[in-house]
């Protein structure tokens, strides 16, 4: 039988059908049930990172009470807080969690197109979370060389963790690597190659399309984080000199000689830039789907939020080296970076005047998505701003490695995201659990957190401009940081401490609305989207009983005159929505 | 059905030819399984990418003289030692294993299952000589002192580079090898014959791939 394209085949792919409990629910190839793993996962070790966070939190705010914090443990804190935030969170709960939850559902399928792959991706992510978590276990705890890793200081003694830290966090992101690419593949080719009839790429919900471009960037950029860490593996076990110059130990020189450090601040930096936008790209999208369900109206400018999210991923990949400026670059080189990293923000601004424009004149049901959506757009554009000050060289200098970069990359692509991961688990928690949460719950976690970032990191700008460094145990008594600069730090670590400490409000209502939530309807937003539109909620194996949807417009028909609802599904044809019409525009004349 | 798939009226320029690429249910008419490889081997790419880029720079910072390569990889059979030869033969036996795997993927879509099965076991035959002269060249070197850390030669990163990039590469093939053979068996076994033959083509072009790959690691470490 030689290949039919997909329009020719008869409707069902084979499915594979668990036969125990164990099949359904742990070792599933059921999309829904990995994307649970996989966010689970994802926020446990989230939970850890948070952690981390509030204990060095409390040293800087209280250096001289808190003893608990060795400045070993100092850096390992804030090292593997990065890390674990930026990898194994954000990044594996938006595709490895939304990701798997979102895109068969939304593209009207049964399923990913290798689910067994999608199976392997997550038990994969699995062992790369262990061989993190082992680090904290070894003779010398983790790493603590700071996130980004830079060599040489990371292999050296002195570094905390320089012998068996380094080396499990460098398979574990390995490791996370191979079970991206899995994951990614999938969604990449589910995404391309099989969506249900009508479900053209330019009537993709918007979610869809940031997974789509996130994951793109991920197979695409994830490639140069796994030679940065075979290399340094390299470097650490065999001896070779990769990253290592001619360096001297205590007064004795290592034997290491003419390797070039600046060599793994590119390749992490060609990973990293685009890591921002993996993380970015997936919120950005599903912000966007939640602002137009709550403001009941169409969002504004759909194929312009497709070409600027296309565009967006486009250009990450030349801004990488805006995070090397004090590296000591060629200047014309340092305009070239300068210069893409700024044109971002012409695709970046539209996205966020679209979103307003979204708002504009809409029938704003203010639910708790809605609250953290909006406040989304709030920190968004603050973090943003701050951004335009450290793309350009010049202002750049004086600010890298202070506190104002901890603020504004904290508030850009980490509050800004967790506030979507909030939005869009309170919004799609009815169709995942097919219960209802507690809105007053829900918006009393919002005022917290929202306020409590605002708290946390505006502060921090000045302390940057101040010219507090980053990544310091104690501020010490210096002479160019006034005494008042630690009241502020203080402040932040109060306010750090609230906000931790309210997420307790999240777990309680979601893990006890599962017993005590009333039941959810189908589709309670009145969403027009197909994942809202199964023929169960929760939506079971194989998605869609039996006939897959077929599709008749895009996801944004909200508030359409004349209609029956204020919206119309995207699973309805023309003839009916035309005929719910003519029923009720009689008594329209009649008035 | 009509209504959903006739109501994109082709329009003109950037917008209709937007507009057409992504009407249909698919973006490209092709399995599944290959538009999948096609991806993963542009991410592989990447990975290659990096290596590459990687040496260039090492090349450019060491302090020491690069090792002469035409020296160090010489063979002599009874007269002078000819430069490159071991690493000629072996690019010749891997750009020769790429034919057969086209003729396999030919073979494979005629359901001749005999031939698709020898072609593609003399392929996979052609990759294990590759890494079995490869094994011979590493035996070689390290026999001659040299190290991933260090080498009688001159630049440590000779050594480094050559051992990473070589054995990556290497790791690729054997990989490819043991795919290639299990192909064949399920091939011999008509498992295909329902399910259609574009496996064969999909592991041909990974095939492909690590043979072009091996072309650039040839010319940009052997002869530059």
């Amino acid at each position: 039988m030689a290949y039919v394209p997909l329009a020719d085949q008869d409707q069902d792919m084979e499915m594979h059908h668990p036969h125990s409990w164990v099949e359904k629910y742990v070792w599933s190839q059921d999309h829904k049930v990995i994307a649970i793993q996989y966010g689970g996962l994802a926020v446990l070790t989230g939970i850890v990172g948070l952690v981390l966070s509030l204990l060095f939190r409390m040293q800087l705010g209280f250096p001289e009470s808190v003893n608990f914090v060795d400045p070993n443990f100092y850096y390992q804190a804030v090292t593997m807080h990065g890390m674990i935030m930026v990898v194994y969170f954000l990044t594996a709960l938006f595709l490895g969690g939304f990701g798997n939850y979102m895109v068969p559902l939304m593209l009207g399928a049964r399923d990913m197109v290798f689910p067994f792959l999608n199976m392997m991706s997550v038990w994969t992510f699995l062992i790369s979370v262990i061989i993190l978590m082992a680090s904290f276990f070894v003779g010398g705890g983790p790493t603590g060389a700071g996130w980004t890793l830079y060599p040489p200081q990371t292999t050296m003694a002195g570094t905390p963790g320089h012998d068996a830290g380094i080396i499990l966090m460098l398979v574990s992101l390995a490791v996370f690597v191979v079970a991206f690419t899995m994951g990614g593949l999938n969604y990449v080719v589910t995404i391309l190659q099989y969506r249900c009839r009508g479900m053209t790429l330019m009537r993709m919900p918007l979610t869809i399309w940031g997974i789509f471009v996130a994951t793109v960037l991920g197979l695409f950029a994830f490639p140069a984080l796994l030679v940065a860490c075979i290399m340094m593996m390299f470097d650490t076990v065999l001896g070779t000199s990769f990253f290592m110059p001619a360096v001297l130990e205590s007064g004795t020189p290592l034997d290491y000689e003419g390797g070039s450090p600046i060599l793994f601040q590119h390749l992490f930096w060609f990973f990293g830039h685009p890591e921002v936008y993996i993380v970015a790209l997936p919120a950005f999208g599903l912000v966007s789907d939640v602002l137009s369900v709550h403001a009941r109206k169409n969002i504004f400018g759909y194929r312009m939020m497709v070409w600027a999210i296309i565009a967006i991923g486009g250009l990450s990949f030349i801004v990488w080296a805006h995070h090397m400026y004090v590296s000591g670059m060629n200047p014309y080189f340092g305009f070239f970076f300068a210069t893409t990293t700024l044109i971002i923000a012409v695709p970046t601004a539209l996205k966020v005047y679209n979103w307003l424009l979204t708002l504009w004149e809409g029938d704003i049901r203010l639910n708790a998505p809605m609250y953290f959506a909006i406040g989304f757009i709030f920190t968004f554009i603050h973090g943003g701003l701050t951004g335009l000050f450290l793309g350009n060289v010049v202002i750049d200098l004086p600010l890298s490695d202070t506190y104002f970069v901890v603020a504004h990359f904290h508030l850009v692509m980490g509050v800004s995201p967790i506030l979507v991961l909030f939005a869009a688990l309170y919004h799609w928690y009815p169709k995942i659990s097919g219960r209802m949460y507690n809105e007053t719950m829900a918006k009393v976690h919002f005022w917290f957190t929202f306020l409590g970032a605002y708290a946390i990191y505006l502060p921090m700008h000045y302390l940057g401009f101040l010219g507090v460094p980053r990544r310091y145990y104690a501020l010490g008594n210096t002479d160019f940081i006034p005494l008042s600069a630690q009241d502020l730090n203080s402040s932040i670590t109060i306010a750090a401490l609230i906000v931790g400490a309210s997420q307790i409000l999240f777990f309680i209502n979601i893990i006890g609305s599962l017993k005590w939530g009333k039941k959810a309807d189908p589709n309670p937003w009145g969403a027009a989207s197909l994942e809202w539109q199964t023929p169960d909620t929760p939506p079971v194996h194989g998605n869609w009983g039996e006939n897959l949807p077929t599709v008749y417009r895009w996801a944004y028909d909200y508030s359409v005159p004349g209609a029956a609802e204020d919206f119309i599904p995207q699973n309805v044809p023309e003839s009916e929505a035309a005929a719910a019409q003519d029923a009720k525009s009689p008594e329209s004349n009649g008035e | 059905m009509s209504e959903a798939t006739t109501q994109a009226v082709s329009q003109e320029g950037m917008t209709g030819m937007v507009g057409d690429w992504s009407a249909d249910r698919q973006a490209y008419h092709v399995p599944w399984g290959k538009a999948m490889m096609w991806i993963f081997l542009v991410s592989d790419t990447f990975i290659f990418s990096c290596f590459l880029i990687g040496y260039l720079n090492v090349r450019v910072t060491t302090t020491d003289p690069w090792p002469p390569q035409s020296e160090i990889f010489a063979l002599s059979f009874g007269g002078d030692p000819i430069p490159l030869i071991l690493i000629a033969i072996m690019t010749f036996v891997l750009i020769t294993s790429s034919g057969t795997m086209a003729l396999a993927v030919n073979f494979g879509y005629q359901k001749d299952k005999a031939k698709t099965f020898l072609l593609i076991c003399t392929t996979a035959a052609f990759g294990a000589t590759f890494v079995g002269m490869q094994a011979f060249e590493w035996s070689k070197l390290i026999a001659e002192g040299v190290r991933p850390w260090g080498n009688p030669f001159g630049a440590p990163q000779f050594g480094s580079v050559f051992f990473m990039v070589t054995g990556f590469h290497g790791l690729h093939v054997t990989g490819g090898v043991i795919y290639l053979l299990w192909v064949a068996l399920r091939v011999k076994r008509g498992y295909y014959d329902n399910k259609g033959y574009e496996i064969v083509e999909i592991a041909g072009l990974y095939w492909h791939f690590v043979d072009l790959v091996w072309v650039f690691i040839f010319a940009f470490f052997y002869l530059l």
